[in-house]
């Protein structure tokens, strides 16, 4: 067998690697594959949303193309969205115009490279890891290439050279800096327990531990939801491109597809988002309920049984993505800025240190990594929970547009509105 | 910094925005499964509409065949968007028949008042409202059209019978 010494170092698992032309290979088909799905889905998912959000307020949705589920809604609007007008505003900077919906959208479709989808496939010629690359910085490389995400979305803004759009770039910026500040600090217990940041050692972690990140790391796992929903800009988070006030935001001046890329660029994030949530605190590829140790190679119907699972809950955070957009409703810019500065970081934070002092007391009392550890956590975080939940429900602490009046400033305005109402009493009539 | 603002003492229950989040997810989450939906697939299905709807035009016709118009001109004068032309003729046995009858549907307000002025019973407004062409030109209905439409009649408001029972 034939060891590449530069495929060794890019395979960090190193002990059986592929030799050359079937590591070719089995790349290529990857890639294909991964980016096919990929597109596929995103196309589709911009279908579910139109379906859901027709279920949720009582309506049947598209229904018209494509079957009574109207499977071929997505290619009715590519075809509509690639045969319109492209307009290119005269008023605009052109060269960075037509470069922004471009980077808005490769950034997103990066990430998956990173993402392990199924349980590594024993084949003849060796172990093939289901991750198109399995590259030793992990989720670094996830965090990096989503904060590139926000140039698309900036330029966009800028070059438009509209108050609008640039408003919309502003604030998106503003709000990615901010949230990817708490987004990056929730993974850090995940660092902790995981010893490693490749995302396949931690979906091993979780499965060797039979216990997902998602209970023993559950605050961790909640800001990193509500930090995905604003790095995706999704509602309620998506001031960018906030309709009521900013037109369309970034995306005013853009057209047919080009504007369309903007939309699609979304869907991929949610997707990456999704996939990023499965991984890290639902266990990835892990079957669960299954005892037997995930972490050796398994044959072909483990492995399609493996990327089902991750399938399944890569869906399910795409559906809570959309549920959530046709709930609630959108956040005041200052509210997104407490909640992001004032809650998430600091709870954030305060969640690493606890969670490195629990684990440092029971690698003391000398409980090894497994189940009970991870019960452990769970009994310390059920507490967190209750008291994150109490401290949220007081209901003040993301609406801070207002001080408390104090009693003698009740009085005086309640002086005033019965002064006023004695001086004129035909009012109100 | 901040305005100071009135604030009011509420219960936690009614301003926690967790409790709201989470009703709102239940409510939405309801709707999404409850197959009872308000759609109306319209070609297919229509709604019912009223026996008093005042839409496209229907001249009606004596036994002949012939409209029952007698060109006397009241639904013209009372048009109050002016969009009936009326050129009145005269035959051999001195009876006035309509030389030119034409209706302007664009131009039509639908107020039903030729309907309710027309001593012969013959100009109506009808049940029927799917009326799209190619053409501005395409609305102006002539009397031939408006004979040859068949849809039923809008039926006026009797005082009488103020339900229509």
């Amino acid at each position: 067998m034939i060891v590449n010494p530069v495929l060794a170092v890019v395979h960090n698992i190193g002990d059986e690697v592929l030799p050359f032309w079937p590591f070719v290979i089995a790349t290529v088909i990857k890639m294909l594959v991964v980016f096919t799905v990929y597109m596929v889905g995103v196309a589709l998912l911009t279908l579910a949303e139109r379906k859901i959000s027709a279920w949720i307020q009582g309506r049947l949705g598209p229904n018209r193309v494509g079957g009574k589920l109207g499977l071929l809604q997505p290619a009715a609007d590519g075809v509509k969205n690639i045969m319109k007008e492209e307009t290119l505003p005269g008023h605009v900077n052109k060269p960075l115009f037509m470069i922004a919906p471009m980077l808005a959208f490769i950034p997103a479709m990066l990430a998956w490279a990173v993402i392990p989808f199924g349980a590594p496939l024993q084949t003849r010629w060796g172990i093939v890891e289901l991750v198109v690359a399995d590259i030793p910085v992990g989720f670094l490389f996830v965090l990096a290439i989503s904060s590139l995400g926000v140039y698309g979305i900036v330029l966009a803004g800028w070059a438009s050279n509209n108050k609008y759009a640039l408003l919309g770039g502003l604030r998106s910026s503003a709000q990615m800096v901010s949230y990817e500040i708490a987004m990056g600090m929730s993974l850090i217990p995940v660092l902790l327990l995981s010893g490693n940041v490749t995302l396949s050692q931690i979906v091993n972690q979780q499965a060797s531990m039979h216990v997902w990140n998602v209970l023993t790391l559950t605050i961790s796992f909640f800001v990193f939801l509500v930090a995905a929903f604003a790095e995706t800009n999704r509602l309620p988070f998506d001031l960018p491109e906030a309709e009521s006030e900013l037109i369309a935001g970034y995306h005013t001046e853009y057209s047919a597809m080009k504007f369309s890329m903007f939309p699609i660029s979304e869907y991929a994030n949610m997707a990456t988002s999704s996939a990023l949530m499965a991984t890290i605190f639902f266990g990835g590829w892990d079957i669960p309920f299954m005892t037997r140790d995930n972490m050796v190679a398994v044959s072909w119907p483990w492995a399609i049984l493996s990327i089902v699972i991750f399938g399944l809950k890569t869906l399910f955070f795409l559906f809570v993505f959309i549920w959530i957009r046709w709930t609630l409703p959108r956040f005041r810019y200052d509210q997104l800025m407490s909640l992001g500065w004032k809650f998430m970081l600091p709870m954030a934070l305060a969640y690493i240190v606890i969670v490195a002092s629990v684990m440092l007391a029971l690698d003391y009392a000398g409980l090894p990594r497994g189940f009970l550890y991870g019960l452990a956590l769970l009994g310390v975080n059920a507490v967190l929970v209750v008291i994150a939940f109490f401290i949220l429900d007081r209901g003040r602490i993301i609406s801070p547009a207002y001080g408390r009046a104090t009693p003698q400033q009740i009085a005086r305005l309640r002086a005033v509105s019965t002064s006023r109402s004695q001086l004129s009493p035909q009012s109100g009539d | 910094m901040a305005i100071n603002v009135k604030v009011m003492e509420r219960p936690i229950g009614q301003v926690s925005y967790v409790r709201a989040t989470l009703k709102g997810m239940a409510t939405t989450f309801k709707h999404m499964i409850d197959p009872h939906k308000v759609t109306t697939q319209y070609p297919e299905q229509k709604e019912t509409i009223s026996k008093r709807w005042r839409g496209t035009h229907r001249m009606l016709t004596t036994e002949t065949g012939k409209a029952k118009c007698v060109a006397c001109g009241l639904c013209p004068t009372v048009c109050p968007a002016n969009c009936i032309k009326l050129v009145p003729g005269e035959d051999e046995q001195g009876n006035r028949y309509p030389l030119v009858f034409e209706i302007d549907e664009f131009r039509c307000i639908f107020c039903g008042y030729c309907q309710e002025v027309c001593p012969e019973e013959a100009i109506h407004v009808g049940r029927h409202y799917e009326n799209s062409e190619y053409s501005r030109d395409g609305f102006v209905y002539d009397l031939e059209r408006l004979v040859a439409q068949t849809h039923p009649v809008c039926e006026m408001w009797d005082p009488a019978d103020p339900k229509g029972e």
